[in-house]
């Protein structure tokens, strides 16, 4: 915490849309794993006479969008040109939304630590193509232009970020509104989203900002922290000099976990941007936008609310939403049993802290899963089996009842014999010390009266009825 | 020469023979190059009836930008001389499905820039009548090619006049339909918003079926407009013309005006009624066209920066090679209209340039709007000259850009228009008149066009 400077951050974030094909031509817009330039299309490529021809997909997934920004859509929207000259852009311009983007002002409410929530105002999203890929080999470089028109929204957050775990917050977030509402796919790995940070840093309470550097092409949560820590440290340290702070474009160097200068904003392009006479305008009723909308689901704050009401961890919560299946599933489960649901909600919680389940599409069913709940209730099952069996579940496995069976986890309840392993028991000679500190007074002892018994029962007998017995036969 | 006069059987004659004349008239520079191999084999198809249609055997050109299989496509440019086009335009496609051949691609402004057809790389094209006068342009090549008979039409692009004043320089018949009725797929892009593909013919009823065949909806081409078009019989739409006075004013030629004036005292005595009408706005045409077309001009050009395909020189840096394919590549009026068009969209200058002239483009669409409500069709002269002499204008850009006065309104508001041979002036040259009607109203422009030519 600094006492003097205060850090102001506005952050925009490229989200690739899950389109099966490109934004303006039929190319195959999932260019993971391909070689270069083998999903490009005569458009993507800019050949002469090539016209853009607007994949309609991408607009639904930015209304789709604009729900989970809580945005209003535009009825009206266009496509502008952004000039400049690069190999990586075809055409020598990208396609955008300049002057009269899809998705209007909003806000998201980003969840902070000990439950509390603060809201960041979105200033606007818009359509826009991708552009291709340089790499660069001495004195040559080599062009992939299999990203190019591959379409995204650019969400524009409003400067209402004020410290790095606010950041990567919003990063969080936002990751999970666009994957919920089914917008983007959500490979950080490969770009799916990537966030250009704007931070300036300017004395506590002064009202004007101070100037401000770009840290772009982040792809991570993690990073997006580091870089704003650095940032702010970085800009404080220059202001304390008194020296100032250079408004410039810099990148994220992840090795060495520090921000260096790429490009200096006194320098910048004029982009010359025009609109695009090729692509007549996004004309859209309220109509449209309700019926796609319509079909995304429950978001994360729903989700969210749920789940703190079901009475469990933060640190709970948040494994669940970490994946949207966990969350419906759960969800599911509540809506029949808000016990079963609450057991559901800590065995995934611990099977992601072990890393034991890894499935990210569970397809366990509701029912399945009551069924082990009900087992656990009713003292068939121990916590532990019932575990075991969950994380069989969320691997492919079906009937909790007979994989218990099966795998002999199915405690046994049976008074008759459990009265036999608990005389036994009592009876062998490595008791006799235990039988008498508890005849003494020593109510202790019973712990391991009773880890006898398991042990004798191989885990299957029902503890709670064995420690009754024990008391009850040495009365 | 009518399409009618081809005949399916004699498919590969009628190739060859317009092949034959094409190298007869060699010194016209009517082509840029010619597709002899793959015509003749489509001829052969057509004879042993695999292709039919509509234009089963009938030979055509097209402008050297459009995008033909098996043919490069040049622009006229040094910049896409090695250019092989590996896919095809839409309109080529709908003429091939009618069994049209294509033969070969004409003649043009590189990059359609122009209105005399002497900013091609290859030379100028030189005017049917009179071969020391210009052929008129961009689309130059094609008109002389219908004016001198070797073709019953040929296809141009008209962007701002490039189709109606090289027909009137060259005594034929040039239709630019509405913008959006043919698919521009597959043609080279000089201005997006006022760009339209259209066809040369020495009558209108051919006119009317080219357009007829190349028109309609294309799903590669977002700006295309529903197939609207509908050839009709009579003209007994049209009733009312409005001769628009302001541009037959000082600044045209007296003998142009003289056939303008013949042709409506015809008209009206065969039962029109003609009033003179204004469209002041048109006196600022050319000024709102200079703005905007090349704004469009320097973003469409972009990608031609050597990277991907086409010129591409020799150079130690990538800001080198960008400057200096580009500057060679590239000719003298490519490079002014990208000069103009970079800055009126620079920061600074795109409101007080380009958005204005948007604004004046409104206003203009209302004038054409308010007069289409009391008149069926429009009449002015295509431009203020016939042909003028070679290297007249090429050294005044302006000059040049002002021949372009009465067509650029039509391009603009993105009106149908179409030049109808007007009689010659006293030394023989062909005076063209302009029929400009409202969006959609193609079919309407050329019954009037028919009976005009059923007047002489």
């Amino acid at each position: 915490m600094n006492y003097k400077w205060e850090m102001t951050i506005g952050i925009e974030c490229h989200v690739q849309l899950a389109t099966k094909t490109k934004l303006f031509s039929p190319a195959d817009n999932d260019a993971r794993d391909r070689e270069p330039n083998t999903t490009v299309h005569p458009i993507d490529f800019g050949l002469p006479g090539m016209l853009p021809v607007l994949n309609w997909h991408a607009v639904e997934l930015a209304m789709k969008a604009g729900k989970a920004l809580n945005s209003e859509i535009a009825e009206v929207s266009r496509f502008d040109r952004k000039h400049y000259f690069y190999p990586d852009l075809p055409k020598g311009y990208q396609t955008t939304q300049m002057y009269e983007p899809i998705i209007l002002a909003g806000y998201i409410d980003i969840p902070l630590e000990g439950g509390v929530s603060k809201r960041v105002r979105i200033h606007h999203a818009h359509l826009e193509e991708d552009a291709g890929k340089l790499t660069h080999f001495g004195d040559y470089s080599l062009v992939d232009l299999n990203r190019a028109g591959t379409p995204l929204i650019e969400v524009v957050s409003e400067p209402d970020i004020h410290s790095p775990a606010e950041a990567r917050a919003y990063a969080n977030e936002l990751y999970l509104l666009m994957t919920y509402a089914g917008v983007t796919l959500g490979d950080l790995y490969h770009g799916n989203m990537r966030f250009d940070v704007n931070i300036s840093v300017a004395p506590k309470g002064s009202i004007e900002l101070g100037k401000r550097a770009e840290v772009k092409n982040l792809n991570s949560f993690r990073s997006i922290e580091k870089a704003v820590e650095y940032e702010f440290k970085r800009q404080v340290e220059l202001l304390e000099r008194g020296e100032r702070v250079v408004q410039e474009t810099r990148g994220w160097n992840d090795d060495k976990q520090i921000t260096t200068s790429q490009r200096s904003k006194e320098d910048a392009q004029d982009y010359r941007y025009m609109p695009d006479a090729d692509i007549p305008p996004i004309v859209l009723t309220k109509e449209e936008v309700a019926k796609v909308q319509e079909s995304v689901g429950k978001l994360p704050p729903e989700y969210r609310s749920e789940f703190t009401n079901l009475g469990v961890d933060e640190s709970v919560v948040n494994g669940l939403l970490s994946h949207q299946s966990y969350a419906r599933l759960v969800s599911e489960v509540l809506a029949k049993n808000q016990k079963a649901a609450r057991r559901v909600a800590n065995w995934i919680a611990s099977s992601l802290n072990s890393d034991e389940v890894g499935v990210a599409e569970a397809t366990v069913s509701v029912g399945d899963l009551l069924d082990l709940a009900e087992m656990v209730e009713k003292a068939e099952i121990t916590s532990n089996a019932a575990s075991e069996i969950f994380n069989d579940l969320m691997r492919g496995s079906k009937n909790p009842r007979k994989l218990a069976e099966e795998k002999n986890l199915l405690q046994v309840s049976d008074e008759d014999e459990i009265s036999r392993i608990v005389d036994s028991v009592l009876a062998d000679g490595s008791s006799k010390k235990a039988v008498s500190d508890i005849m003494a007074g020593n109510d202790k002892a019973i712990g391991f009266l009773v880890g006898q018994v398991m042990k004798l029962s191989k885990g299957k007998a029902n503890p709670g009825m064995a420690q009754k017995m024990i008391r009850e036969k040495l009365k | 020469m009518k399409i009618s006069d081809f005949k399916p059987n004699n498919a590969v004659e009628s190739v060859t023979q317009a092949l034959e004349k094409l190298e007869k008239l060699k010194d016209y520079n009517i082509t840029i190059s010619t597709t002899a191999e793959r015509a003749l084999d489509r001829a052969e198809q057509v004879e042993r009836g695999e292709i039919t249609g509509r234009l089963a055997g009938v030979p055509f050109l097209a402008k050297d930008n459009f995008l033909v299989f098996g043919s490069p496509t040049t622009a006229a440019s040094k910049m896409l001389a090695s250019f092989n086009a590996p896919i095809q335009a839409t309109a080529i496609e709908k003429l091939e499905a009618e069994g049209a051949i294509c033969i070969g691609k004409t003649n043009l402004d590189s990059f359609a820039h122009g209105g005399s057809t002497e900013n091609s790389a290859y030379g100028p094209t030189l005017n049917s009548i009179d071969k020391t006068r210009v052929a008129g342009g961009s689309s130059g090549g094609s008109a002389v090619a219908v004016a001198l008979d070797i073709v019953p039409f040929a296809l141009g692009t008209d962007t701002g006049g490039s189709i109606r004043q090289p027909a009137s320089f060259n005594g034929v018949v040039g239709v630019k339909p509405t913008y959006g009725a043919v698919s521009r797929y597959g043609v080279v892009a000089m201005a997006s918003s006022t760009d339209c593909i259209g066809c040369f013919t020495s009558n209108s009823s051919d006119a009317e079926l080219v357009i007829d065949i190349m028109s309609g909806k294309d799903v590669s081409d977002m700006t295309t407009l529903d197939d609207f078009f509908k050839p009709c019989e009579s003209s007994s739409k049209t009733k009312k013309i409005g001769l628009v006075k302001n541009m037959i004013n000082d600044d045209v030629d007296e003998d142009v005006r003289q056939r303008i004036y013949n042709l409506a005292e015809r008209l009206k005595s065969a039962g029109y009624t003609i009033e003179d009408v204004e469209l002041p706005m048109a006196d600022y045409a050319v000024a709102m066209y200079y703005i905007i077309v090349p704004a469009e001009i320097s973003s469409n050009l972009a990608r031609y920066d050597g990277v991907r395909y086409g010129y591409r020189s020799d150079s130690s840096s990538l800001a080198e090679l960008y400057g200096r394919s580009r500057d060679e590549g590239f000719e003298t009026e490519n490079k002014r209209r990208i000069l103009i068009g970079s800055y009126v969209l620079s920061s600074g200058y795109f409101d007080a340039y380009y958005q204005q002239a948007q604004r004046a483009r409104t206003l203009l669409c209302q004038e054409f709007d308010r007069l289409f409500e009391s008149y069926d069709v429009l009449l002015s002269p295509v431009a203020p000259t016939s042909a003028f002499k070679l290297g007249e204008k090429t050294t005044d850009p302006i000059k040049m850009y002002l021949a372009d006065t009465m067509t650029i309104p039509a391009s603009l508001a993105g009106l149908p228009a179409l030049s109808v041979p007007a009689g010659n002036t006293e030394e023989g040259l062909a005076v063209g008149a302009q029929i400009l009607g409202n969006r959609g109203r193609d079919s309407d422009l050329l019954a009037l066009a028919k009976e005009i030519e059923a007047l002489w």
